[in-house]
């Protein structure tokens, strides 16, 4: 069952990488990024479960903030060429 | 002062959950650092009305409740459209107006709209949101407005 | 009771990876940048959510389950804010959308 799962998981990321490396605009490229960090957070959680081993469920909680974070990093720099100033 | 006592409830309960480990060592460091974050957010003044609002928690269980719903509905009429080998939308550009009065308010409005699939809010200034539609029963959808008056009607309970 | 929980379960957790799946599609197949958001959309609200309350069916009442609720609630926060964010910033540096013409309407 948690391989169904994982599986559907990862020919999503599949098709999100796809999208990421044939563009074709740099957009497009952040959104593929942003979606492919979204499911990588479910298969992480996923994963846990099917090791038996739930302590999984932080890391996926980590990722969830940084894979926000990261996306709104790279659209500063992509608009401004710098992350730093406001 | 109450808002304040509500904040370090939630960190604490939150700590709770994410730490598991209930010694009387790593609870103190658990109490000590929700003390700092509420010392950090009340010299950046944002336990305020915008920052922790608490007068939303009873709306938004009806609000949240509809909200899911209409995202049901709207995830399985896109899926239908992407699955169908003809591709059948129709993608257009519509400004509808932000009936609500506070920034808060408007938030959550652009946030519900893109939240739901089919709809996804470009651009919003003076209370205008400029939504990019795909389908256009999305779009009519929005320019009638149910969500809007749903979510003026959140903001206004406290 | 422990079978209905268990079959539930299962479905949600078919359900999540299959609606996941027709967002990857969705991201492949969509014309232009702004359509293929809404693709992203599904993935993002509808997908995730059947595929974390499936496994917070199989956790059952448990410190994993808040923490499954907690991911859940993040991804509903962040992901239309970020979403909105590359739109946001797509129109502001000229991409334009593609859309149909008025005469074309049904």
């Amino acid at each position: 069952m948690f391989i169904a799962a994982m599986i559907g998981v990862l020919i999503t990321m599949l098709m999100a990488l796809v999208r990421a490396l044939s563009g074709p605009t740099v957009f497009d490229r952040i959104l593929a990024v942003n979606m492919f960090g979204t499911k990588t957070v479910l298969f992480i959680a996923v994963l846990g479960f099917l090791s038996g081993r739930p302590e999984f469920l932080d890391l996926a909680l980590v990722y969830v903030l940084i894979n926000f974070i990261g996306t709104i990093a790279i659209l500063k720099f992509v608009r401004f060429g710098k992350v730093e100033t406001a | 002062m109450s808002r304040a006592l509500s904040l370090s409830t939630l960190l604490f309960a939150i700590w709770l959950i994410w730490s598991g480990h209930y010694t009387p060592l790593l609870l103190a460091f658990g109490v000590l650092s929700c003390a700092l974050v509420l010392l950090v957010s009340h010299r950046m003044r944002i336990i305020d009305p915008e920052g922790h609002p608490t007068h939303l928690v009873r709306g938004s269980l009806s609000y949240g409740l509809w909200l899911t719903w209409a995202l049901i509905q709207s995830n399985i009429d896109l899926a239908k459209r992407v699955l169908s080998p003809s591709l059948p939308i129709a993608p257009r550009m519509i400004r509808v107006k932000a009936s609500q009065k506070t920034h808060l308010g408007q938030v959550i409005y652009a946030n519900s709209i893109t939240l739901t699939p089919g709809t996804v809010s470009v651009d919003i200034e003076d209370g205008m949101i400029e939504v990019h539609a795909l389908t256009a029963e999305a779009a009519q959808e929005l320019i009638d407005g149910e969500m809007d008056r749903r979510v003026t009607r959140l903001e206004n309970e406290d | 009771m422990d079978l209905i929980v268990y079959y539930a379960s299962w479905a949600l957790l078919s359900c999540g990876a299959f609606l996941c799946a027709v967002g990857g599609l969705g991201i492949l197949r969509l014309p232009d940048f702004y359509s293929r958001q809404h693709a992203a959309g599904i993935t993002d609200t509808l997908g995730s959510a059947f595929v974390l309350i499936g496994l917070m069916l199989q956790s059952g009442f448990s410190l994993n389950a808040a923490k499954l609720v907690m991911i859940l609630i993040f991804l509903i926060l962040t992901s239309p804010v970020a979403t909105h964010a590359i739109a946001q910033a797509a129109r502001q540096s000229g991409l334009e959308p593609k859309v149909v013409a008025e005469e074309d309407e049904a």
